[in-house]
């Protein structure tokens, strides 16, 4: 009985532990040690540090780096402003009858791929586009103007695209929220203000923890989005890695860049949790 | 005797459903004002009402002379015990406490000098720093009285917060509820559909039926004196029969009712010959075996059917003969009536001023 158990856990665990090693842990080893060594001018590689150290030397290369940190911040927050009255919404004020239709309205998009989304938007947005083609119709610009390629169409880009990871954790902490903790709230003379800070947030804080967690790593991570909403200030780190990997066909400079992707992502969220004070095992619950 | 709460021709209706039925009392100040029904007849809108959660159709709500319609809760002299009591699971037995004194701008160090006075006057010195989830029901029901009394309100509004507790802890609450009632001197307004929290707590309590108040007595006079069929069968126990006035005889009525049985009433309230009506008896009006020289009697036999006993609250469960209608008779604990058993046929009489009985309209 006891061995049967066994041998089932064995059959079960087996490809999880496979998938794990052969696709992420061996590859990242072999990113590693790639990261680690430098060919001359011959062809014959060597162990060397200079691939990090490149990266402290060359500003271009630690300016991208920490703007694409910077930008991940606030795309995360503006993600999360934007993605709390949504879920407030669905699940406190709308009939109940209606909260499934409106969050299958906001996962509607996400069946199509992010690439067709952002060429969506390109669409809406260029100088021949269609918001510009109805100002100019009707009168309220001359001259039509290049929405895109700048950071702030970026950002936009990028929180539309991290919504639906932002709003699903919300909606399933704030649906576990009492109203009668909001009542009593307002009933010991509280205001709108002071519930959202003192009852829903402090409530919320788990869904919006790891709700930030993954719009943080997806925006760190994202590609698509800076590279064809961006402008040519808008340089996002992953490019950068892009660039070594396929341009410059300098694998182990692209794979320190990796590296040191890895660990600053892994860096803001152990600091998010630390000031949060949120534990990752409640967290990913 | 100043007026607290007065509530004056209040309605809500929601489309097309009226669940509060054009409803008017005052409570004096320093009250325990209880308002007893059964689920769905309107008490918590009435509450909610009061509390500023809900606005009513028409009608007015003033608190010491001023008109409460149209404000919102946080701006109203009264607080609310919810039903589940809804404590800050965030915030520790203190900070759910301050948290009201701290939204109105209180200064800290008076704010903590009245959550430790508050804290000890419900019987939890020291508590502060617990978390809610530590505390036992009995403890987390005091500190949310000590959440709301803690604001000084006007008016303290509760909204069945005994509900979730087990029995035993119920009947303790109750009494200290009460003694707390008199020692602070707020006006409480209760709502409950439990008749014992309501007459054991309240100087005067409110029948509510339906959306409308069916009568507004003290709890001893609701009892001995209820002043319609709703009251007389939801407050205590009763006996009820439907039946017809046969004949009247000076201000002796007989009643004929179901199974050919008749009985003799004095009735309380006129009640015309051949007219339908509802009569009303108590278990314990009822005496076992009574005194052959005892006069005015309604006498018949019965069949005991079952004993129920519940201590001081143990009955008898009998059929008059030839009958299956059940009647409940008190049986009093004296070992006096330890020899009646099961089957066992016994005579029982009621006196003709004890049945109460209605006029069923129809």
């Amino acid at each position: 009985m006891k061995r049967g158990i066994r041998w089932a856990f064995v059959i079960f665990i087996t490809p999880v532990l496979l998938w794990l090693f052969l696709l992420i842990v061996l590859p990242h080893i072999d990113l590693l040690i790639m990261s680690f060594r430098i060919e001359d001018d011959v062809g014959n590689s060597t162990w060397s540090v200079s691939n990090y150290l490149n990266f402290f030397n060359e500003p271009i290369y630690w300016l991208t780096f920490t703007r694409t940190a910077v930008y991940s911040i606030l795309v995360t927050s503006l993600t999360f402003i934007v993605a709390l009255p949504v879920a407030f919404f669905i699940t406190k004020v709308v009939d109940v009858r209606y909260q499934g239709f409106l969050t299958m309205l906001l996962l509607l998009p996400f069946w199509v791929s992010e690439l067709v989304r952002v060429y969506g938007w390109m669409i809406l947005l260029r100088e021949s586009g269609v918001i510009n083609h109805f100002l100019l119709k009707t009168g309220l610009l001359r001259q039509p103007i290049e929405m895109l390629y700048n950071d702030v169409t970026m950002v936009m880009g990028l929180v539309y695209t991290s919504m639906l990871f932002m709003v699903v954790p919300l909606i399933s902490v704030l649906d576990s929220l009492d109203d009668s903790l909001i009542e009593a709230a307002y009933d010991l003379g509280a205001n709108m203000g002071s519930i959202l800070v003192k009852i829903i947030i402090p409530h919320s804080m788990p869904g919006i923890v790891s709700g930030s967690i993954v719009v943080f790593m997806l925006t760190l991570g994202n590609y698509l989005t800076p590279n064809l909403m961006g402008g040519k200030n808008s340089l996002w780190f992953t490019e950068q890695i892009y660039n070594q990997f396929i341009a410059s066909f300098n694998w182990n400079q692209g794979s320190a860049f990796g590296f040191l992707l890895l660990l600053l992502s892994s860096l803001v969220i152990w600091a998010g949790l630390k000031l949060t004070g949120q534990k990752l095992s409640k967290v990913v619950k | 005797m100043t007026i607290d709460l007065s509530v004056q021709n209040v309605t809500k209706r929601f489309e097309e459903f009226i669940a509060v039925d054009n409803v008017s009392f005052e409570v004096p100040e320093g009250n325990f004002f209880s308002i007893l029904g059964p689920s769905g007849c309107g008490k918590t809108t009435l509450l909610r009402m009061i509390a500023g959660f809900t606005e009513p159709s028409s009608g007015a709500i003033e608190i010491r002379k001023e008109n409460m319609v149209g404000r919102p809760p946080n701006k109203r002299p009264v607080n609310l015990i919810f039903q589940h009591l809804a404590l800050f699971p965030m915030m520790t037995v203190g900070q759910n406490i301050a948290f009201g004194l701290q939204r109105r701008g209180e200064k800290k160090e008076a704010v903590k000098t009245k959550v430790q006075a508050i804290l000890e006057r419900v019987g939890l010195p020291g508590f502060g720093n617990k978390n809610i989830d530590q505390l036992s029901g009995g403890q987390q029901q005091r500190v949310a009285i000590a959440r709301s009394l803690v604001m000084d309100p006007t008016v303290l509004l509760l909204d069945e917060p005994l509900g979730a507790l087990d029995l035993k802890l119920r009947e303790q609450m109750k009494v200290e509820l009460k003694k707390l009632q008199a020692q602070v001197g707020t006006t409480f307004v209760y709502i409950t559909h439990d008749q014992s929290e309501a007459l054991v707590m309240s100087d005067h309590v409110a029948v509510m039926n339906a959306g409308r108040f069916e009568q507004i007595d003290t709890p001893q006079n609701l009892y001995s004196d209820p002043q319609t069929a709703f009251v007389a069968q939801f407050v205590g126990e009763n006996n009820a029969w439907s039946g017809r006035v046969v004949q009247t005889v000076d201000d002796v009525v007989q009643i004929e009712v179901e199974a050919g049985q008749t009985f003799r009433v004095r009735p309380r309230q006129a009640v015309s010959q051949g007219s339908q009506i509802g009569l009303f008896l108590r278990p314990e009006a009822v005496l076992i075996q009574p005194d052959p020289g005892l006069s005015e009697l309604n006498r018949f036999e019965v069949i005991v059917k079952a004993i129920l006993f519940d201590g001081a609250n143990s009955r008898l469960l009998v059929n008059p003969l030839q009958s299956d209608r059940e009647i409940l008779i008190a049986l009093p604990q004296n070992r006096q009536y330890d020899h009646i058993r099961v089957d066992d046929r016994i005579e029982v009489g009621w006196d003709i001023e004890s049945g109460i009985c209605f006029n069923s309209g129809s």
